[in-house]
């Protein structure tokens, strides 16, 4: 059905047609819309599941953790400072092979507060065994969460997804969106049915202890598995789109790059701006195009490797920074490209961080600055009177 | 695509009034968009709404720098804030007044046009929220999106009598702009 609705809503929406067994989550901004529109479809009666109050985010992450454990279907939201609270339970959740959805509404963190958008937050988690899908719009993080418990309870799989959606640019926009019936997510998602979880009758142990002659292999395990999850993307994407007729792209998606000689490259809601900024670009004689990246963990170097195959400039928009190295997509895409025999100029640019907005003017800019040279690590839209010392 | 800023401020329901035009063009079968400023916003403070309106999908996410249509919630923001910047020059620039749209001398091509909507607030709804009769006199002025397109709205996001007074208040805002367009 067709409805105009908040984007937070649009999350709720796609999670209750997944039937979980448990929610749990702690309110923060931009996220707490989405759990407070889920507890009330609980108190309604409208969804049948468990919503577990917490008093921390570490706290819903050992609660999702535990009902996931039990063979549970279960599912968070948070961001930022909460994700970051989260941590050491989003390790745990990845090595007991739990295929829990979290949604992360991107935002900045700390210090200085912030509330506002950037990936600083999810970036954090690139390397804890979590499966990592970016939202273009509303309708694709709606559609995103089914995706994410068939992708990562996929038998051969068993890893937790997080969602990524912008803070407040997607999570408190208003706009169209096709939601996904009951009957139409019951045919889609079968119930979740683990071969291994805690029963009182079949006593099994979780999270023992792994040593030396063991843990190992668990990490190779571990890594075997969500190089895996590539195909398992593609193959859910794919059998959404057979079913469903939307498309968003599986592990990349491409715009306008046929006969392109430069691309942008971002995740999330920034590439509905860039396809605006490359429609333009085009009509006054540019070549150029956009690479999206929709599932950054696992990375998809081989599919970044082939679109960029043709092209002599590429643009990497990011919205977080390693400190102390560089632009983490950036060198993942130089990573990829370094034993093949095209290697394109890779230009790499932080921007909208802490919410600054990204105007298309900026990304023209942008555009015209790598068509002179290539640039390294610069942060667009820098006000350098704020970085003077008052005299 | 047509472009919408609507300044006001803190509590004066801008964001809402970007919604309920959105909301109105959805039931048109157009494609909308909106959302706020995202400020911490404060009771009083000068806040932003922004709404897009088109004929297809709309992708872009940035905030709206050169509008076709401005609504200002309160015209003492046309001193305080840069209110009319990129404002088209074929736009139309909404300010709630009971002066004439002369007076307040802006320096802009668009067409200015003025109307009292706290004062027809206040009369029907008993109330000096006028956002709701700001949304309908820019239907009325512009003819971007219908007049029962935008009481639909307003009736599903207030239920009962709230909601029916309100669609009067925008009905009346309506056919005072539409003699005027």
């Amino acid at each position: 059905m067709k409805e105009f609705i908040e984007g937070s809503m649009a999350v709720a929406r796609g999670v209750a047609v997944c039937r979980p067994h448990v929610v749990s989550a702690y309110p923060i901004t931009p996220q707490t819309h989405i759990v407070e529109h889920l507890s009330e479809m609980v108190a309604d009666g409208d969804l049948d599941s468990q919503f577990i109050n917490v008093e921390s985010e570490f706290g819903a992450a050992s609660v999702v953790l535990g009902a996931a454990a039990a063979g549970g279907r279960s599912y968070s939201a948070t961001t930022s400072q909460g994700l970051l609270l989260m941590g050491e339970v989003l390790f745990n959740i990845a090595g007991l092979r739990l295929p829990i959805s979290i949604t992360v509404a991107n935002r900045a963190v700390s210090a200085p507060i912030n509330i506002w958008n950037d990936h600083s937050d999810a970036m954090v988690f690139r390397d804890a065994g979590w499966i990592m899908l970016f939202a273009e719009d509303n309708q694709e993080v709606h559609d995103m969460q089914i995706q994410a418990y068939k992708i990562g309870e996929n038998p051969e799989i068993m890893l937790p997804v997080l969602v990524n959606m912008d803070g407040f640019i997607l999570t408190h926009a208003y706009e169209t969106v096709e939601t996904i019936s009951q009957k139409e997510a019951d045919d889609f998602l079968p119930p979740f049915k683990p071969e291994y979880y805690l029963d009182v009758n079949k006593p099994i142990t979780m999270g023992v202890l792994g040593d030396p002659n063991y843990y190992l292999e668990t990490r190779y395990s571990l890594q075997e598995a969500i190089d895996e999850s590539r195909d398992v993307v593609k193959q859910v994407a794919r059998e959404f789109k057979e079913k469903f007729g939307r498309w968003y792209g599986d592990l990349i998606d491409t715009y306008r790059t046929e006969d392109a000689d430069t691309v942008f490259v971002a995740m999330g809601s920034l590439v509905g701006t860039i396809k605006d900024t490359v429609d333009e670009l085009r009509d006054k004689g540019e070549k150029v195009g956009l690479l999206k990246i929709r599932c950054y963990r696992p990375w998809p170097g081989e599919e970044v490797v082939e679109s960029l195959k043709n092209i002599d400039n590429v643009i990497v928009l990011e919205k977080a920074v390693s400190l102390g190295a560089s632009g983490m997509m950036a060198d993942e895409i130089k990573a990829s490209l370094f034993d093949t025999p095209h290697r394109p100029k890779i230009s790499n640019f932080f921007i909208g961080l802490g919410g600054r907005d990204i105007p298309k003017e900026s990304l023209i800019k942008v555009y015209n600055q790598v068509k002179e040279k290539p640039q390294y690590n610069q942060f667009v839209d820098l006000k350098p009177e704020l970085l003077e010392y008052p005299s | 695509m047509k472009e919408i800023r609507i300044h006001g401020r803190g509590g004066q329901g801008a964001v809402t009034a970007a919604v309920l035009l959105a909301e109105a063009a959805f039931y048109d079968g157009l494609f909308a968009q909106a959302f706020p400023s995202f400020g911490s916003e404060r009771m009083g403070a000068p806040v932003q709404s922004f709404c897009r309106v088109s004929d297809n999908r709309i992708r872009s996410r940035d905030q709206v720098y050169t509008p076709d249509y401005l609504i200002i919630q309160d015209y003492t923001l046309l001193g305080a804030v840069d209110v009319l910047q990129g404002l088209k020059g074929d736009g139309l620039c909404l300010i709630d007044s009971e002066n004439p749209p002369e007076e307040f001398k802006l320096k802009t091509e668009a067409r200015v046009v003025t109307i009292p909507a706290t004062s027809i607030a206040r009369e029907i709804l008993g109330r000096p929220i006028q956002n709701t009769t700001l949304v309908g006199a820019l239907a009325g002025a512009t003819g971007l999106i219908s007049v029962d397109a935008i009481k639909r709205s307003v009736t599903e996001k207030f239920p009962g009598p709230v909601g029916e007074k309100n669609a009067q208040a925008v009905q009346k805002a309506y056919d005072l702009m539409k003699g005027g367009r």
